[in-house]
């Protein structure tokens, strides 16, 4: 055994990537629930790949033949109903699991030096999520997939001069058509493995840095020597096996949950698949009231938010975009002397909260019909949602911090 | 802080079933998915009065038959047509043209609208046929206005006038709101056989429109219940090596 | 690394029993995947037996049926086509179908269940292609008067005779198999499904 590890770590470091990254790798002790979404994340992307790659076994990118595939999946196919749900149930999934892990970094300021490009690589990775998901959307081919795609499609149409030819070229086609929905196919088969790659990035740049924690507290500055080792970080401990242990414990939580969804609600009242999309797609009828997916409704409100301006719905596309973009920006947003929410003051902790409410108000907002009474609540709260990213050199600065102690705390 | 979130997050709940409730009122289907006499029944109602237009075309005769407990002899007397095999998929013969001509729009394939419109919407529009002399066919319906379909089970039900009374809003304004049904011709059926009838019917669509559903309840508690352990098992495991934590 | 009060039997239980657990559960989700490539209900459906009418089959002739994506052959022998089949066990790899290529009740001489009725896929063994139908008796260029009728394949060169049994020094190097079938009555035949185990 150990002559066959010689053979392999002479020709590929094998073992020593093993140490450096798992069994010595020292992540901080004080680890809390917050710290599970990260492999969570993970495990639901791989879920994802491994379920998309055998559906694609059997669908059809095919504008005649895609919502007849899907259900060929759902009845015809051997256990295809079970692979379906693991993926639509697995979208849904991946987005909840992947906003918890975003309000982590939040809450304990993740994102701060040194783990800017962390962060920036997070919040790629989120956006090329958010345009898997757009494409993969379209897939099914029912009246939900049509028209929502049609309106997101529509919105670079708004973008001044260029527009409609843009429109036009995305879709290969001067409505959504076949030729949009065989493209899709191939950008929503490709993406997830650029997402591997970014994930890879994500990952080498965090243990570069090494892991922050719930304290916002540098293991690395602080004293050495712990039971497994004398030079690494006193608050550090090995990632294999603590965290490795701690971690199984937290998918077995996780799946008990996602199997609850997928047995006995995949379709989550409408949430996870919509009603609508159970019937094909038909260009020349648009359903009552569409929405989209749950998870892009903040950034709809948003852009139903804003009235036309100069003639024109441009603005509102670049307020959402601007939500999403700004998340780059936040490492240099915050001024504030300590990390975590813990040390942090008042003022912090009020716009945290005022964030996360306005984030899951406009979240409602964006399924609702737009009346005028939610539009002008959907103002109200797109402007809370940017105040607290642009006032945050301010507050954070001004803020009554605490002192952060030496080591972490339990 | 962490409670706040929580309890915002929670807070969304009631919100989206909020969402939901608009429309007109549906009434209550009350089936059992697991009640195979009712699907039986359900399944011949089925082939007696809607097969000659909607067909089923992702359902499979002998998915449907091994589902359900009907024998292969009952299959292919009852209700297999002679030119099909019993793995074909229960498709009619009516071409699309001239399911348009005449009645406006093709019958549409019932195979997943119980996922479309839902179980109670079935239940109510098959119970809610209403006399309209300005429609082709001498009838509307409550839930689908200006429906192109006449009431196939007028025999069974009987005809019914819809009794509007007029209320005026707080503006002054007069509206026609629906009060009720009045039956003006008796029917083969009494209302309960009728209703009866007509669950029997949604039940059956309902199963329609996801076969596996019985089969995946009964499998997802069985993977819960493994999970369980598994974590149980995974938790202890933690458990121990964090006791080399300080 | 120190190991002061572990408890290493409990955690070898344990790592154990979560590992035992975790394969175990793998193991079931990797079922799903594996079953889902096996033919689909429409595929099976696709592959149901096919019935065949032989009423009108004219002693010589032969019909083709279509079960599942493969042609089936259907061929009425002749008094003298059985006659000759007994006459041709030197030229052939394996007369008396020792080879299991037909169900059990197909192994006899005539390789049928009815002797004037031969039923057979007509895919040749060698790489997959479908012979032709060659009832001329002494063609000249399947060998003279020694060719009593059978089966050509025009990829290799294999041949086949009456009873789909292949020839000696041909590239085919079994007999033709015969599908599953059972009579349904005098003139109808169900290929694909034989009454015997499922």
């Amino acid at each position: 055994m150990s002559s066959l590890m010689n053979w392999i770590d002479e020709r590929f470091p094998l073992t020593k990537v093993w140490k450096e990254h798992l069994s010595e790798y020292y992540a901080p002790k004080n680890f809390n629930s917050w710290y599970f979404f990260g492999s969570l994340a993970l495990l639901v992307l791989v879920l994802q790949i491994v379920t998309g790659i055998w559906l694609a076994m059997s669908y059809k990118p095919d504008a005649k033949l895609a919502f007849d595939s899907v259900e060929y999946i759902m009845r015809d196919v051997d256990w295809g109903w079970l692979i379906r749900y693991m993926h639509s149930t697995g979208a849904s999934a991946f987005f909840l699991v992947v906003y918890l892990h975003m309000f982590r970094g939040l809450l304990y300021g993740s994102y701060r030096k040194p783990r800017e490009l962390i962060w920036i690589f997070g919040v790629v990775i989120y956006l090329a999520m958010m345009a898997t998901a757009f494409f993969g959307y379209l897939l099914p081919w029912g009246q939900m997939s049509y028209w929502g795609a049609q309106v997101i499609v529509n919105l670079f149409a708004a973008v001044p001069y260029v527009g409609p030819d843009l429109a036009v070229w995305v879709r290969g086609d001067f409505v959504i058509s076949d030729v949009t929905l065989n493209r899709f196919f191939a950008f929503h088969f490709l993406l997830p493995f650029i997402l591997v790659a970014l994930v890879f990035l994500h990952i080498v740049a965090l243990h570069k840095v090494g892991s922050n924690n719930p304290d916002g507290v540098e293991i690395k500055k602080g004293p050495k020597g712990n039971r497994w080792s004398d030079t690494a970080p006193a608050d550090g401990i090995p990632f294999h096996p603590y965290y490795t242990v701690k971690d199984i414990f937290g998918v077995g939580v996780f799946l008990i949950l996602f199997s609850a969804v997928l047995f006995f609600a995949p379709e989550m009242g409408g949430l996870f698949l919509e009603h609508p999309n159970f019937t094909p797609a038909d260009p020349l009828t648009t359903p009552p009231h569409i929405a989209p997916v749950w998870y892009f409704t903040p950034y709809y409100a948003m852009l139903r938010a804003v009235p036309p301006m100069f003639g024109s719905q441009f603005p509102g596309v670049v307020v959402m975009f601007a939500a999403i973009a700004v998340f780059f920006l936040l490492p240099w947003l915050d001024r504030s002397p300590v990390k975590s929410i813990r040390y942090k003051g008042p003022l912090f902790k009020f716009w945290i909260v005022v964030f996360a409410i306005s984030f899951v108000i406009l979240a409602w907002l964006g399924m609702q019909p737009a009346t005028s009474l939610l539009t002008n609540l959907a103002r109200l709260f797109t402007v809370v949602y940017f105040l607290f990213f642009l006032l945050m050199p301010w507050y954070s600065k001004i803020d009554k911090t605490k002192p952060v102690p030496e080591r972490v705390t339990d | 802080m962490k409670k706040i979130i929580l309890a915002s997050l929670l807070a969304l709940a009631p919100m989206v079933s909020l969402a939901a409730g608009e429309g007109p009122h549906l009434d209550k289907a009350g089936i059992d998915l697991t009640d195979k006499a009712s699907l039986q029944r359900g399944a011949g109602h089925f082939f007696n009065y809607c097969v000659g237009c909607h067909s089923l075309k992702f359902m499979r005769y002998n998915r449907m038959s091994e589902d359900l407990g009907i024998s292969d002899e009952v299959l292919k007397s009852t209700i297999l047509p002679s030119y099909k095999k019993a793995g074909d998929t229960i498709t009619v013969s009516m071409p699309e043209d001239l399911g348009k001509a005449w009645f406006g729009k093709a019958p549409p394939d019932l195979s997943v609208t119980a996922r479309y419109r839902g179980t109670d919407w079935i239940y109510t529009y098959l119970r809610t046929f209403y006399l309209d002399d300005k429609r082709p066919y001498g009838v509307n319906n409550l839930v689908f206005p200006d429906v192109g379909m006449p009431h196939v089970l007028w025999e069974l039900e009987g005809a019914k006038k819809a009794v509007y009374k007029t209320e005026t809003d707080a503006e002054g304004n007069e509206h026609q709101v629906f009060e009720g049904f009045e039956q003006v011709k008796p029917g083969k059926m009494t209302a309960a056989e009728y209703d009866g009838f007509t669950r029997d019917l949604t039940n059956f669509l309902t199963y329609v429109g996801e076969p596996v559903r019985v089969e995946r309840e009964k499998m997802g508690i069985w993977v819960i219940l493994f999970l369980l352990v598994f974590t149980g098992v995974a938790y202890l495991l933690k458990k121990e090596y964090w006791k080399d934590v300080h | 690394m120190s190991n002061e009060g572990v408890d290493k039997g409990r955690r070898r239980l344990l790592i154990g029993a979560t590992t035992a657990m975790g394969a175990v559960g793998a193991a079931y989700v990797a079922v799903p995947f594996i079953k889902s490539m096996s033919p689909s209900a429409k595929a099976r459906a696709a592959g149901a037996p096919v019935e065949a009418d032989i009423s009108k089959l004219e002693p010589g002739q032969r019909i083709t049926v279509e079960w599942r994506g493969q042609p089936v052959w259907l061929v009425s022998r002749t008094e003298q086509n059985l006659g000759d089949l007994e006459t041709l066990r030197d030229v052939l790899t394996d007369p008396d179908s020792e080879q299991p290529q037909q169900p059990e009740y197909c192994k006899n001489a005539t390789r049928s269940i009815k002797p004037g009725v031969m039923v057979a896929i007509g895919i040749c063994t060698h790489l997959g292609c479908s012979p032709t139908y060659r009832p001329d008796v002494g063609a000249e260029d399947l060998g003279g008067a020694e060719w009593k009728g059978g089966f050509f394949c025009p990829c290799h060169g294999s041949k086949f005779d009456l009873a789909g049994r292949v020839y000696k020094g041909v590239p085919a190097p079994t007999n033709l198999v015969i599908p599953p079938h059972k009579y349904l009555s005098d003139t109808v035949i169900l290929v694909g499904e034989d009454g015997e185990a499922a």
